[in-house]
């Protein structure tokens, strides 16, 4: 159906695709896996227009074709979905749907049938409602059904989906995995993005391998091992991911009976969080367990006092904090945001500025900045952690994943917190910087800081914490202590949390 | 919600591609002065020099205003209007002596400083917006107070401070030169300058990160009107009369366009002090030249358009926005 | 809760009208007679048409400071075109303010450079094209067509002509925004521009046609004041894209792009136009508390608009 022979793609330095073949046959779901940066969102771009590639081509049932835009090769039947939502939450349900291909009349838009069908349409995906109010208002799992309904209207041949479960909740899975079924008895070709192996072994048929920018493996999905699989996208032998499976965090805990380092209690913020508790012993590090949506990232965000709270009260060693990141930083707390790039690094400024970034006053007289200490703090962390960059003026844009990640826990580390959050620290960085990342945590601890680790992870979490306090809806519903924090327990945890709740 | 297309590969960074935006205002100026002393008679001349300064003066204090906003990643539409309303509270209080004439002048910067800074970071509003009202208000506010009636300034020291002079050089431009050295010193070398950076570069991580966001965009804020408050005195003081309908006129513009053509970034993050005052002198270079040379300034103008487009050109960054 | 906040969004512009409208008529005489309903709509049809193509560039998220200057250049170009006929004067203005629009959309479509700035250096190259065109500012065209000047003043069923164009053009806007594709494009654009492209939707083109459109409607609004004033005036006009912008946002358009209605724009001017004209009302009171007035109420309307969407914010972000 739909076929990509040895295309390449070059951005300036970047070899981002190398003689890269893809082939899809009708009612084939083809998994496309691959680590950050092999490539696959390249080849995307390349399947539905967004980019040309440099040499190489697409083939359409058998004919060689050429997207110049993203308009060209939707009309040739290829439709994608992405990660994120990407409709006009402005715009309401229906135009949405049907933007672009609106049902005319006399010339108009024909807005009486364009709602009708729209209403229609969407009750097979779940979705009912007045498709007249504006999509932000629906949630975002619906969001993401709009995006298919709307991929899969175009009479499309061949259906790209980018991570299309990343914020979708389990039954909306569900939901998801019947209309690609459903595609697939149309035969209807399905490229299928995704980073959760269980869905790929569930649904796909297919499965290429992309590392580096070259293609590593393609073949039929269930005759590839799944230590196989992640071998093949990590570029290493068996032997080693098993090494490194059990690395990770030390289960080893040193908690004392001591007192708290970090008191959160009752924790309300509307629609987010109903009623928290989190306490941290120092040396402990204590895990966010649940569910997207659960209240992980908004109680991490709440108590480093970046979410405005109804309720609720944040001690530090005994003391009441204020509620603004300020006087948490002043505290001790320190916090690492989920999104790194939004909210963590300043890419424009250099390695050295980042890291002094939170401590300038500190590191300051009558408000002018002494580089001298600058320069000292900057130097013993890029060593401590490691670091690499060109130097410390080198701007942190510029550096890899891994290592803007380090920056960041240099610039919390810089602050000597008591208290450190951290929310998915080791997402979207390469393994080695993750086991680095890890194991400092596990040092951090072992010097007696609080750690609060929020991890989408299971194994990591469990690895990482002594203690998992389950989160649901924005309450504790589990905690986890002693032999219970396994992955098993925080599954069952939550499984019997999302019982409770259907009983309700 | 854009990482889709924004997640492009990182692009290997082109030599000039960087270097033109930092340096290329300082190569222009040179060359323009160059090309001046050899076409253009008298150029050199001291007397001509000196006109030149004491023209380009006010514009740049309220462009190291405007320079140290944009780094904010913000933009004050309002500094003409202010610049307006300083000229036309003078007069009411220069019965108590210059010096509190500009000390009650400089008070009202502050407070149009202050409502723009709580709009932005208390409010919310975009800067664009925030400005926008107080530059109508502003400017209306000036001419309520001044009657919308140009008034004669007589007071010696206000004069005299307008158009003294230390060393040949008139006291505006020493003082344009103290506010550029005092400026750069407070973006390079204060706590409130590497914060206001990094508002600029990255304002979620520089709340989150613990810096008192809103702190420094109401100074940020409350510097540029003051500066701006700062030119309007000189304006009245030099031309010996104040015109809240007159003083001030596009200043936002002129002062934005030196921002822009010395290379600091409409995208925040940076501020170049230096390079703003290379813009301003810029500008008023190339203008002085076109008339020297019997064109008409309404050329003047639209080669000015074109050169801040072009500069924008070059600075641009590969964002939306 | 919901329908509070959307309603205030949407028609909080026409609440206000409505309710200064009945304190003019009940407080000034003046004010309630049908002439100065007359002067006062005709009046407002050049703001009105700017206006008009400013929501557009607003609602795809843009902004235009350049039309008060091509409005003015609009008004010299009509009237120096005039002496060659009806035709001329009225297809000249519309075709440099379409061209002062055509770059300003190119230059934002396809370099993407940020708006404010693109149409802040064009603002000032249409100036100088006013001030090249009328010798430094000193030559005032006279209007020569008469048939151009009775389009200005002359009128259908004691409603003058630029107010029916005015109204013609809002209706026709609307039906565009709402019933085609490029109306459609326009919300996209200004609500998720990297939605709006991949979900195919031609986003330069989009940005370089509203541009010029209002490129087109302020060169439009400046020949039709010169056919009404009969002359092609430099100095008026200067601030008017201040006015403009104004208007918008008092009706409900979100300056951030993608939410808004012309319906709330016709509000938003009719609003300044009466505020203008109730001060005049008073008498002595200098006209400057015009600009103080607008420039409040443009605080007001933003800082509501911005509290009442972060209530409606429920989702985290």
């Amino acid at each position: 159906m739909l076929e990509a022979i040895d295309v390449s793609k070059t951005f300036p330095g970047v070899r981002a695709l190398d003689s890269v073949s893809l082939s899809v046959r009708p009612g084939e779901v083809h998994a496309l896996v691959g680590e950050n940066g092999a490539g696959k969102s390249t080849l995307i771009k390349v399947l539905t227009g967004v980019y040309r590639p440099d040499a190489g081509e697409l083939r359409l049932a058998g004919e060689r074709v050429r997207f110049a835009t993203p308009q060209e090769a939707q009309r040739a039947g290829i439709s994608t979905i992405y990660q994120e939502v990407n409709l006009v939450p402005l715009m309401s349900v229906a135009r949405n749907l049907f933007l672009g291909r609106e049902p005319r009349r006399r010339g108009l838009i024909d807005t009486v049938t364009m709602n009708r069908v729209a209403a229609e349409t969407l009750r097979g995906y779940g979705i009912t409602g007045d498709v007249r109010r504006p999509l932000g208002q629906l949630a975002l799992g619906a969001q993401q059904m709009v995006a298919l309904a709307r991929a899969v209207m175009v009479d499309a041949r061949v259906v790209i989906m980018d991570e299309p479960t990343s914020s979708l909740e389990p039954r909306e899975v569900e939901t998801l995995f019947g209309v690609i079924d459903d595609l697939r008895g149309k035969g209807i070709g399905i490229v299928y993005v995704s980073h959760r192996l269980d869905e790929l072994y569930r649904i796909c048929d297919h499965v290429t391998v992309l590392r580096d920018g070259r293609r590593v493996h393609s073949g039929p999905m269930q005759e590839l091992p799944r230590l196989k699989l992640v071998a093949l996208m990590i570029g290493r032998d068996v032997e080693t991911v098993r090494s490194e499976g059990v690395t990770g965090f030390s289960e080893e805990s040193q908690v004392a009976d001591s007192t708290p380092v970090l008191k959160a209690t009752g924790l309300r913020s509307r629609h987010k969080l109903h009623g928290v508790d989190v306490a941290v012993r120092p040396g402990e590090v204590v895990g966010l367990g649940g569910l997207l949506g659960a209240g992980r990232t908004e109680t991490v965000r709440a108590i480093a006092g970046a979410l405005p709270l109804d309720e609720g009260t944040v001690e530090v060693a005994g003391r009441p904090v204020r509620g603004s990141t300020g006087a948490a930083v002043k505290a001790g707390i320190a916090a690492l945001p989920e999104d790194r790039k939004a909210e963590g690094i300043v890419p424009g400024l250099s390695v050295r500025e980042n890291i002094a970034l939170a401590v300038l006053p500190r590191m300051s007289r009558a408000g002018i900045v002494s580089e001298k200490r600058i320069d000292e703090i900057v130097t013993r962390f890029m060593e401590r952690l490691r670091i690499k960059a060109a130097g410390p003026d080198q701007p942190v844009g510029e550096l890899s994943g891994g290592n803007q990640q380090k920056v960041l826990l240099a610039r919390l580390l810089a602050t000597s917190p008591k208290v450190l959050l951290l929310d998915e620290p080791t997402r979207g960085i390469d393994v080695g910087a993750k086991a680095e990342v890890q194991s400092l945590v596990d040092e951090l601890a072992g010097q007696g800081l609080g750690v609060v680790l929020v991890s989408s992870d299971a194994e990591e979490l469990v690895e990482g914490a002594d203690r998992v306090v389950v989160l649901r809806d924005g309450t504790v519903v589990a905690e986890l202590t002693g032999d219970a924090v396994t992955a098993d327990g925080l599954l069952g945890a939550i499984a019997a949390a999302a019982e409770k709740e259907v009983e309700k | 919600m854009t990482a889709a297309t924004v997640e492009k590969p990182k692009r290997l960074t082109v030599h000039w591609g960087r270097w033109l935006p930092a340096y290329g205002v300082y190569v222009a100026l040179a060359a323009l002065v160059l090309v001046n002393a050899v076409i253009t008679d008298n150029f050199l001349a001291w007397e001509n020099l000196r006109i030149q300064l004491v023209q380009v003066a006010p514009v740049v204090i309220v462009a190291l205003g405007m320079a140290v906003v944009i780094g904010t990643e913000g933009v004050d539409l309002s500094v003409g209007a202010v610049m307006a309303l300083a000229a036309a509270v003078v007069p009411i209080y220069l019965g108590y002596g210059a010096v509190p004439a500009v000390a009650m002048a400089l008070l009202g910067g502050v407070v149009v400083g202050l409502v723009n800074g709580g709009l932005i970071a208390g409010v919310g509003l975009q800067p664009i917006v925030a400005t926008l009202a107080l530059l109508v208000a502003g400017r209306g506010i000036a001419l309520v107070i001044s009657d919308g009636k140009l008034k004669e300034i007589r007071n010696a020291d206000l004069v005299a401070f307008g158009n003294g002079e230390l060393l040949g050089l008139p006291y505006s431009v020493w003082l344009a030169g103290a506010l550029t050295v005092l400026v750069a010193l407070l973006v390079r070398k204060t706590v409130f300058g590497r914060q206001l950076v990094a508002v600029g570069g990255n304002r979620p991580a520089a709340q989150l990160a613990g810096l008192p966001v809103r702190r420094v965009l109401i100074g940020v804020y409350v510097l540029s009107a003051v500066l701006a408050s700062i030119a309007g005195v000189l304006a009245v003081a030099r031309i010996q009369s104040s015109d809240a309908s007159q003083v001030g006129q596009l200043y936002e513009l002129s002062a934005i366009t030196a921002v822009v053509v010395g290379g600091t970034p409409l995208t925040g993050g940076k501020v170049r002090v230096l390079g703003t005052v290379a813009g301003a002198l810029l500008m008023q270079l190339v203008v002085a030249t076109l008339i020297k040379h019997d064109l008409r300034s309404s050329i003047a103008e639209m080669v000015q358009a074109v050169i801040i487009v072009a500069a924008v050109y070059a600075a641009r960054e590969r964002g939306t926005r | 809760m919901k329908l509070s906040v959307e309603g205030v969004q949407k028609h909080g512009a026409l609440a206000v009208l409505a309710l200064v409208t009945l304190v003019g008529l009940l407080a000034f005489p003046g004010f309630r007679t049908v002439d100065n309903a007359g002067t006062l709509l005709v009046n407002a049809a050049p703001l009105g048409l700017i206006a008009l193509g400013m929501t557009f560039v607003i609602l795809t998220g843009g902004i235009d400071l350049s039309v008060g200057s091509v409005f003015v250049l609009g008004g010299v170009v009509a009237a120096w075109a005039s002496q060659y006929g009806f035709v001329a004067a009225l297809v000249v203005p519309l075709l440099v303010g379409a061209a002062v629009g055509l770059v300003n959309g190119v230059l934002v479509a396809r370099t993407n450079m940020a708006p404010f700035i693109v149409t802040l250096a064009t603002l000032l190259g249409a100036r100088g094209l006013m001030r090249a065109v009328s010798t430094e500012g000193s030559t005032t065209y006279l209007v020569e067509s008469q048939p151009f000047k009775t389009l200005g003043n002359g009128d259908l069923l004691g409603v003058k002509w630029p107010v029916w164009i005015a109204a013609v053009l809002f209706v026709a806007g609307s039906v565009v925004l709402n019933r085609t594709g490029f109306g459609q494009a326009v919300y996209a654009v200004g609500g998720n521009t990297d939605a709006a492209r991949l979900m195919g939707v031609p986003v330069a083109a989009t940005q370089i046609r509203v541009y010029a459109l209002s490129g087109l409607l302020a060169g439009f609004a400046g020949a039709l004041n010169a056919a009404r004033l009969g002359s092609g005036v430099t100095v008026l006009g200067i601030g008017t894209e201040l006015d403009a912008i104004a208007a918008v946002v008092i009706g409900g358009t979100l300056l951030t792009g993608g939410a808004g209605a012309l319906s709330g724009t016709i509000a938003g001017v009719l609003l300044l136009g009466v505020i203008q004209n109730l001060i005049n009302q008073v008498g002595d009171v200098p006209t400057a508390y015009q600009q103080v007035v607008s420039g409040a109420f443009l605080a007001v309307v933003v800082v509501a608009q911005t509290s009442l969407t972060r209530l409606r914010s429920v989702a985290p972000v």
